[in-house]
């Protein structure tokens, strides 16, 4: 799959992955064959009262990525993510969004098999 | 008449206060119980239970057969309790308000309401006086639906000319206090003086002042801390109808699950003319009725 | 870095006044106040707001009466009897209102507005123990537990920024949102309760939502000399369930003394009150995974 999503803090590669994935600042979709990215800014998720995790997963599955890079995924947002096909690498936190990249194409992150981060 | 007995800050007395009041009333009461989160009123009165059901909210049920999968559903939905990820409608039951839009919205007639458990209401009775509680499902995170759920039981339970009813409300000023004193005559404000007793005793008047309804305190532990509380009382011309003095043996008589009016004839005589006042608070309405705004 | 959450079920166990002693007792950390709706470690700690942000959450609906028909669309649809009749049109009373946006949906006259809900403030402050991260929701607004969220996020991030080895956390009463948010991510839930029937019935509520949410939890007995039976009871409870006792503390009016000078109890001489508080702290940052390190309680 070509197209990825990654939890960012800022819309340039060089911005830190934002460890949080439904209250992410935004979204940097990369096609890895094109190398073009597109920043989708998460903000109206901040003043969600609750599913903001669902939310994020109905947004970036609507880019028809095949997998979203982050650092926390709640079982929610999970389970919307697994529906949608869309595979998950998790603990990328502290990384930029172009090392996490880097290193999802160096093929060392594996697809996750379920939430790193208890419930609400 | 129905009083709600409030305070802000937990621990100041609510469940003591209310438990004396059922004891001392002169008329045919409910005493209920809308601290469904932690229910403590049945443990001072006693009740002999004599039937309980289980509160469910009512939550989309999917019929995929019918589904196109149009997000009608999940556009609307504020709580993200329904969620359409392609060819695949997710629910998250735990997560929804029961606000029935999804239900509505639906063009294909795909969704029917299923059911969440909120939790349990009971009732039962001691003595003269009738008793009703909420208790709160381990892990449900919403309070105020199953509260709703009690108030509708006691409205039935409620002869249709009004009738006396004492609600033991839950701590805190927000949405689950609110809930349980909005649909009273009287808010009943129990606090004690000192800092932190006083300082939630301000916030439970920002927030239940607006409502309209007349407001008084009780001041539990009279004597400790400073007078700060006397002194807003005095200024927002809120009456203070009972003082409960701060004794080790009162705490004691409490701790052992003992209704304080059976400890001492004072405190009897206390409640007895705090009832009273409460009736006379009541009264200015219209027919005692509620009247909302 | 690991988060110690106070919780107790019933009010007015004696949390907020622990919580404020644990402070100074740990001194340095992040202190996190997560009683948003009714806060009141800030009056032991007396902090100096430095960052002061608003908080919205959600929705709520407004009608405007210049746009509304008087349908009655709105009121037959909302199952939170939020909309009334008033004059020749509806108005939507915002204590009832959920904010489900079923009413803005259905309006034929497209009359109703879907604003944000302005529902509170949070801070970071100083105090004489440390960073505080706090907060007030403003009265009668929903608490939703997100708003707890947003302050363990800031407490996290500044423990990470400041080097500091433990997030010290005041919660809420009760066993609802708010608390269920507060127990997210903690290493140690530790339940102040009292020997009352209320105390042990509350404690073992919140004991089962613990387990629930798979937090380990232990208990501090306060005013475990109001009712001696009562008091074992609970330490019997306790022990079946293999919930650690942190500590016995005596009814003791030194707490409320304290407090009304703004001070915590452990900056008043010694009692056996404080003394016993001492013992339970050493005792909860073992059972937390610090370690004796520091030895914090020795050196005040």
């Amino acid at each position: 799959m070509s197209i990825i999503a990654v939890t960012s803090e800022g819309p340039s590669l060089d911005d830190q992955v934002d460890p949080r994935f439904g209250r992410a600042a935004g979204f940097l979709v990369v096609d890895l064959e094109t190398m073009d990215t597109r920043y989708i800014s998460n903000g109206q998720s901040q003043v969600m009262a609750q599913g903001a995790g669902i939310q994020a997963a109905e947004i970036i599955a609507r880019e028809g990525v095949g997998w979203v890079l982050t650092g926390y995924v709640g079982p929610k947002a999970f389970k919307a993510l697994s529906a949608a096909g869309i595979k998950v690498g998790q603990n990328l936190e502290g990384l930029t969004v172009r090392q996490a990249m880097e290193r999802f194409k160096s093929g060392s992150i594996e697809s996750a098999q379920g939430a790193n981060r208890t419930g609400r | 008449m129905i009083v709600a007995v409030a305070s802000g800050k937990g621990g100041t007395g609510k469940t003591t206060v209310t438990a004396s009041l059922a004891t001392v009333w002169d008329g045919p009461l409910v005493a209920v119980d809308l601290d469904v989160e932690e229910p403590n009123l049945h443990l001072f009165l006693q009740p002999a239970i004599s039937g309980s059901q289980t509160a469910h909210m009512p939550v989309p049920l999917v019929d995929e057969s019918r589904c196109t999968y149009c997000g009608a559903c999940s556009d609307l939905c504020q709580f993200k309790a329904i969620s359409v990820m392609g060819q695949l409608v997710l629910t998250f039951p735990e997560m929804c308000h029961g606000c029935g839009g999804c239900l509505a919205v639906c063009p294909e007639k795909a969704l029917s309401p299923g059911q969440r458990e909120l939790g349990e209401i009971s009732w039962g009775r001691v003595g003269q006086v009738v008793f009703l509680s909420g208790r709160l499902r381990i892990g449900e995170a919403m309070s105020p639906p199953l509260m709703r759920r009690v108030k509708a039981k006691l409205e039935q339970m409620l002869p249709a000319n009004g009738g006396d009813a004492i609600i033991d409300a839950p701590p805190g000023v927000s949405c689950p206090a609110v809930n349980a004193v909005i649909d009273s005559d009287v808010v009943l404000l129990v606090t004690e003086p000192t800092p932190f007793g006083f300082y939630d005793f301000q916030l439970a008047w920002e927030a239940f002042s607006p409502l309209g309804k007349p407001l008084a305190a009780v001041i539990n532990r009279a004597g400790l801390g400073h007078d700060a509380v006397y002194r807003f009382c005095r200024e927002k011309g809120l009456p203070i109808l009972a003082e409960i003095p701060y004794d080790r043996s009162i705490a004691e008589a409490y701790a052992r699950g003992r209704i304080i009016t059976e400890v001492s004839a004072g405190l009897r005589e206390n409640f007895i003319s705090l009832r009273d006042k409460l009736r006379d608070l009541a009264r200015p309405g219209p027919s005692g009725k509620a009247v909302h705004a | 870095m690991r988060e110690i959450i106070i919780i107790s079920g019933k009010g007015g166990t004696g949390k907020t006044s622990l919580t404020g002693a644990f402070a100074h007792l740990a001194g340095g950390q992040i202190i996190c106040d997560l009683d948003v709706d009714a806060p009141d470690l800030h009056l032991l700690l007396k902090p100096s707001r430095e960052r002061q942000e608003e908080f919205y959450s959600g929705h709520e609906a407004k009608i405007d009466p210049g746009k509304c028909d008087g349908c009655g669309v709105c009121a037959s649809l909302c199952q939170f009897g939020a909309i009334r009749e008033k004059g020749s049109g509806y108005a939507v009373d915002l204590l009832r209102c959920e904010g489900c946006k079923v009413c803005v949906a259905f309006c034929p006259a497209e009359a109703i507005g879907f604003p944000e809900k302005h529902c509170g403030q949070w801070y970071i402050s100083a105090t004489r123990f440390g960073p505080l991260v706090h907060a007030q929701l403003f009265p009668g607004a929903e608490n939703s537990g997100r708003l707890v969220m947003v302050l363990k996020q800031q407490a996290r991030e500044l423990a990470k920024a400041q080097g500091a080895d433990l997030v010290l956390c005041d919660g809420a009463p009760g066993i609802g949102c708010p608390v269920i948010s507060s127990l997210s991510g903690a290493h140690l839930a530790v339940a102040v309760t009292e020997p009352t029937p209320s105390g042990r019935h509350d404690l073992e509520r919140v004991a089962e939502l613990c387990g629930h949410f798979q937090i380990p939890l232990a208990v501090i007995i306060n005013k475990y000399d109001l009712n001696p039976e009562e008091t074992s009871r609970i330490a019997g409870f306790c022990r079946g369930r293999s919930y650690p006792v942190a500590g016995r503390l005596p009814h003791d009016l030194s707490v409320t003394e304290a407090m009304v000078q703004g001070l915590v109890v452990t900056e008043l001489p010694e009692t056996a009150f404080s003394l016993g508080l001492k013992r339970a702290w050493s005792r909860i940052r073992e059972l937390a995974g610090l370690g004796c390190q520091g030895q914090a309680a020795a050196s005040l």
